[in-house]
């Protein structure tokens, strides 16, 4: 009994780092409507950048924002230089283009910051509490996630910038002739996904050591949430990663032989089971087909 | 005592240094050579990965090419220049096969030295022992690559299960009731541990290990693994992890107020890079092994050889990280590729390098810990077998008695 | 048409005659550029021309490949067979997932494949199955040399094997395409919806197109593993699933000569990477990858396709 309250409590610990990035994810769905494989190398970048600005001597909370405006600009300049002129082309094509995003990022963090793990430093400390189920960080990080939520939550369903991005993004045609900068709209969106992601990055770095790799697995887990949660919705991002954590421990420590060298297999397969009956995920809106 | 032994190994060395020093240059009017070596030059091939997720260890390609051309400004090796040519294989046994191919084939290399990975290696070695060229020094721990009598043309480099080995019997003789958890990577490099490990144990394995959990390197926590192995009432840990999911394991027991008694995989082991991120303080008391100098021991601040090796690194390999002690390994490899090609002399014959490369007798460096040394022979194609115990102490590593050897028995 | 099929002539004539005037090493590496066609047709198959997408085609492969390794190592069956016994199965698991993925479009298909690419290589690995895959040791398999004494290295003989797969393969592909199949499975990419109300059964072409996909990428895998002679689990990563889709979307989407230009590419593109930098070889690699794209949005099917509208046009 206490092992299962354990792993459930490790498991929304766990999730709740893979619900940052779920987090990252569904904001960039919403701006292009595609999935970003560079999210987690951008992300793991901009934390390198965060590490150095620290290494400096930058105080913590000035290097935090500084680096999320950093990322903001860098990601609004990548649509602008990289995307913008691929325009016309195919959807595959640009699926490409974030391959080759996702290497350049990697390979150059690596070039520039070396492969050894690094720790970073965590703003909550890391006292262990609940039964030293938790540590300081970890809660903290649970707070901060929610607290992205909520502002994310009201940025889209009470700004004018929010809404101007969603209608962009739903009906690119019908949001140009109401007078929205579909092209802007969509820089944004690339601009606060990269922003988020930097969040994400300075809170799930102290947990996991800092080092170029660092997103890989992390960014698939984000997208097993965001996807399950139906891509559309922040709550239904979060509410996928923390599902994603716990069920994977569950799996791990619960079905036998096969389950710890299985667990992720056996969470993806759950959420395959899920999105069969209802494929646009947990949270996410049935879009209407028009022939 | 212990001193005294290093010593007099070391003048043994030195005696064989020398007597091959001299059969080198009364052959010297006539050398014998196979593709890939001449009066002026050998040609040596190497790969690693230098790009995708394990690109961390191009850093050994890299020191290497620094390595050689510093021996190269000193003259070469009998008067010859090394051309070292390194390819990336990105860790991919296809690449793999198409990199040695093309170095063997293309290039017209005299041998591969010290290529990087199991199951790349794996891939070559039925064609490298088929074309009869040297694949030496592997770097992995397989136990495949020291088996003379089918691939006499493939030597390894140390062998997972000998330090597993190393573990058992101190544990044994330590704890014998102990109650055992094993965290291992589910790859070649973690169940080799636990094999070399459970072997030793023998029929005690059965009632010693009340639990296991292993981890793929594509998940971003082991929490859960630790929290199901801590439930398991065990009080000892063999945790064969690689250094981000060490120093993960260190700080979740220290979370847990987990303290086991906790043995720790060599290539793990490092101070800066993987005991310090995890928390100095939360590290005390771990076991392991070792057999060279670590860079980042602050015990080693002023040995000679470590100064020399930072002086190295300076200036030939500035932009390496002198806290990976990778680089201290790649470094000595290369050492131990430079005393094969020395001995071979100037009879540059792949046969003849396969012979050297046996032919080490208690070959030792400064960079290996003291009282270790590397040999080989025409059965035992692993060079490190000697392994020193070590333990944490907060600040450097303590020396557990003497240099034990983990061969098998 | 008649440029097309002159070309596909000359191609035809230089690839039998070009292991005479090349080494072993190269006639290697042309083998392998042939089996990455094969995978990448099979993916365009599936993603070019019925646009579903699949991230999980490295699973297809390691199937077949593994199913080759283990029928010649376990039962001793001979190679040239393991290459229709994996297309068979790689059939029926491809098909079989085709079913669920009837039920997700686009990016929720992309999860399901990707788990299956992910999924693949752990139960590879799974200790309970270790007499047959070898777990993380992987299974060695024997090069065959070539039959009948023919005057061919091991090398040469593998070379045709794959080049007369590659053939054949192509010819199917082509005929699948250019046939009612193939005009039902542009309308199912277009649009599913109209597509299925013009009496098109969606799900059973849908499901099918998986299934021969699954087959060609497995034939490769079988292939790729009788040239390796090694399989092991770690080869199969989801990394080879995003290879064979830069190779389809650098030969051209729903364009089948492309195939041997997308291998080409993401063979000795990374080899060219590199020459030019070891420290930063995946950037330059990237780097090249954004440049293509500019040049050709829609990879070199695009060009081609547009230089024939040019010469016919006049």
């Amino acid at each position: 009994m206490e092992l299962l309250l354990q792993q459930i409590l490790s498991g929304l610990a766990t999730g709740t780092i893979y619900a940052c990035m779920a987090l990252a994810v569904v904001m960039i769905y919403q701006a292009i409507g595609h999935l970003n494989f560079a999210q987690g190398e951008m992300a793991t970048f901009s934390t390198f950048v965060a590490w150095q600005l620290l290494a400096w001597g930058v105080p913590y909370w000035a290097a935090f924002v500084l680096t999320i405006a950093l990322s903001f600009v860098a990601g609004v300049l990548i649509e602008r230089v990289v995307f913008r002129p691929l325009h016309g082309a195919p959807a595959l094509s640009h699926i490409v283009v974030f391959i080759a995003l996702l290497a350049i990022f990697n390979n150059g963090a690596g070039f520039i910051w070396d492969f050894t793990i690094k720790s970073f430093p965590s703003p909550f400390g890391q006292t262990t509490m609940f039964g030293s189920m938790l540590n300081a960080h970890q809660a903290g990080m649970i707070v901060c996630t929610l607290v992205m939520l909520v502002l994310l939550y009201l940025f889209f369903s009470r700004t004018r910038l929010g809404l101007a991005m969603r209608a962009a993004a739903a009906n690119p045609e019908s949001a140009r002739l109401v007078g929205i900068r579909v092209g802007w709209m969509i820089a944004l969106g690339w601009g606060l996904a990269s922003a988020i992601g930097a969040v994400a990055g300075m809170l799930i770095a102290p947990i996991i050591f800092l080092e170029p790799n660092m997103m890989l697995g992390v960014l698939l887990y984000g997208f097993a949430g965001a996807v399950l949660g139906g891509l559309t919705s922040p709550v239904g991002a979060v509410v996928g990663g923390l599902v994603v954590g716990v069920v994977e421990n569950l799996a791990g420590t619960y079905v036998p032989v096969v389950g710890s060298e299985l667990k992720l297999t056996i969470a993806l397969s759950l959420i395959i089971l899920v999105l069969i009956f209802k494929p646009s995920g947990l949270f996410g809106r049935a879009v209407a087909k028009r022939v | 005592m212990q001193k005294l032994h290093g010593s007099t190994l070391r003048l043994a060395a030195a005696v064989t240094l020398a007597a091959a020093a001299m059969s080198a240059s009364a052959a010297f009017a006539e050398g014998k050579y196979d593709v890939g070596a001449s009066d002026t030059e050998i040609k040596m091939g190497h790969f690693n990965p230098y790009s995708g997720p394990v690109s961390a260890w191009g850093t050994v390609g890299k020191l290497q090419s620094a390595f050689w051309k510093k021996i190269n400004e000193e003259g070469g090796i009998n008067g010859r220049k090394i051309n070292f040519i390194s390819y990336d294989d990105a860790y991919s046994p296809p690449k793999a096969v198409e990199q040695s191919r093309r170095l063997v084939e293309s290039d017209q290399v005299l041998g591969l030295f010290n290529p990087m990975g199991t199951a790349s290696n794996l891939a070559i070695q039925k064609y490298m022992n088929g074309m009869k060229v040297p694949q030496i020094f592997v770097s992995s721990g397989a136990i495949a690559f020291g088996n003379p009598s089918v691939y006499p043309w493939t030597m390894g480099w140390l062998n997972y299960a000998s330090e597993g080995r190393v573990y058992a019997r101190y544990l044994l003789e330590q704890k014998p009731d102990a109650k055992v958890a094993l965290f291992y990577q589910n790859d070649d490099f973690g169940k080799g541990f636990v094999n070399g490990f459970r072997e030793a144990l023998g029929d005690k394995a059965k009632t010693m290990i009340v639990g296991e959990a292993s981890y793929e390197i594509s998940e971003p926590t082991i929490d859960s693994q630790i929290v199901t192995l801590k439930a398991t009432g065990a009080d000892v840990l063999f945790n064969m992890s690689s250094p981000k999911f060490a120093a993960q394991a260190i700080r979740k027991l220290a979370d847990l107020n987990w303290k086991p008694m906790h043995f720790l995989t060599s290539s793990s082991a490092q101070i800066g890079s993987t005991l310090g991120p995890a928390g100095l303080e939360n590290s005390v008391g771990i076991i392991s092994t070792n057999y060279y100098k670590d860079s980042t021991d602050p015990r080693w601040k002023d040995d000679p050889a470590m100064q020399n090796w930072n002086a190295f690194m300076d200036k030939y390999y500035p932009e390496g990280d002198k806290t990976d002690t990778t680089n201290v390994y790649a470094y000595l490899v290369s050492e131990t590729i430079a005393q094969v090609l020395k001995q071979a002399g100037d009879d540059l014959t792949r046969e003849n390098v396969m012979r050297q490369a046996a032919n080490l007798q208690q070959f030792s460096t400064p960079l290996l810990l003291p009282g270790v040394t590397i040999s080989t022979s025409a059965t035992d194609y692993f060079p490190i077998e000697q392994l020193q115990l070590i333990q944490f102490n907060g600040h450097t590593w303590d020396f557990i008695g003497g240099v034990i050897d983990g061969s098998a028995e | 048409m008649t440029i097309e099929r002159t070309t596909a002539l000359v191609f035809l004539i230089c690839a039998l005659a070009v292991p005479a005037m090349i080494s072993g090493f190269v006639t290697f590496q042309l083998t392998m550029l042939l089996i990455y066609a094969i995978a990448i047709m099979g993916l365009n198959l599936l993603t070019g021309f019925n646009g579903q997408f699949s991230l999980g085609h490295s699973a297809f492969y390691a199937i077949g490949a593994y199913t080759a390794a283990i029928l010649m190592d376990q039962f001793g069956i001979g190679y040239i067979w393991t290459l229709p016994a994996a297309g068979l199965v790689c059939f029926a698991v491809g098909f079989l997932f085709g079913f669920p993925a009837l039920r997700l479009e686009g990016t929720y298909l992309a999860l399901a494949t990707f788990g299956l690419a992910v999924a693949t290589p752990q139960i590879l690995k799974l200790t309970p199955l270790e007499h047959w895959t070898g777990g993380v040791q992987g299974v060695f398999v024997m090069k065959p040399n070539a039959p009948f004494g023919l005057p061919l290295t091991s090398d040469q003989w593998l070379y045709y094997l794959t080049l007369a797969a590659f053939v054949l393969l192509y010819v199917l592909a082509k005929n699948l395409v250019t046939s009612r199949t193939g005009r039902a499975l542009l309308a199912i990419r277009e649009n599913p919806i109209a597509a299925q109300s013009m009496g098109i059964n969606v799900s059973l072409y849908k499901t099918l197109t998986f299934g021969v996909s699954a087959a060609y990428t497995g034939i490769a895998g079988a292939l790729g593993a009788i040239v390796i002679q090694f399989v092991a689990p770690d080869s199969f990563g989801f990394m080879l699933s995003v290879t064979f889709l830069v190779g389809v979307v650098v030969g051209g989407i729903a364009w089948l000569p492309g195939a041997i230009i997308g291998a080409a590419f993401i063979l000795f593109v990374p080899n060219f990477a590199e020459d030019i930098s070891k420290g930063l070889s995946g950037a330059v690699y990237g780097i090249i990858m954004i440049l293509l794209i500019y040049v050709m949005p829609s990879g070199a099917g695009g060009i081609v396709s547009s230089a024939l509208r040019v010469l016919r046009s006049r």
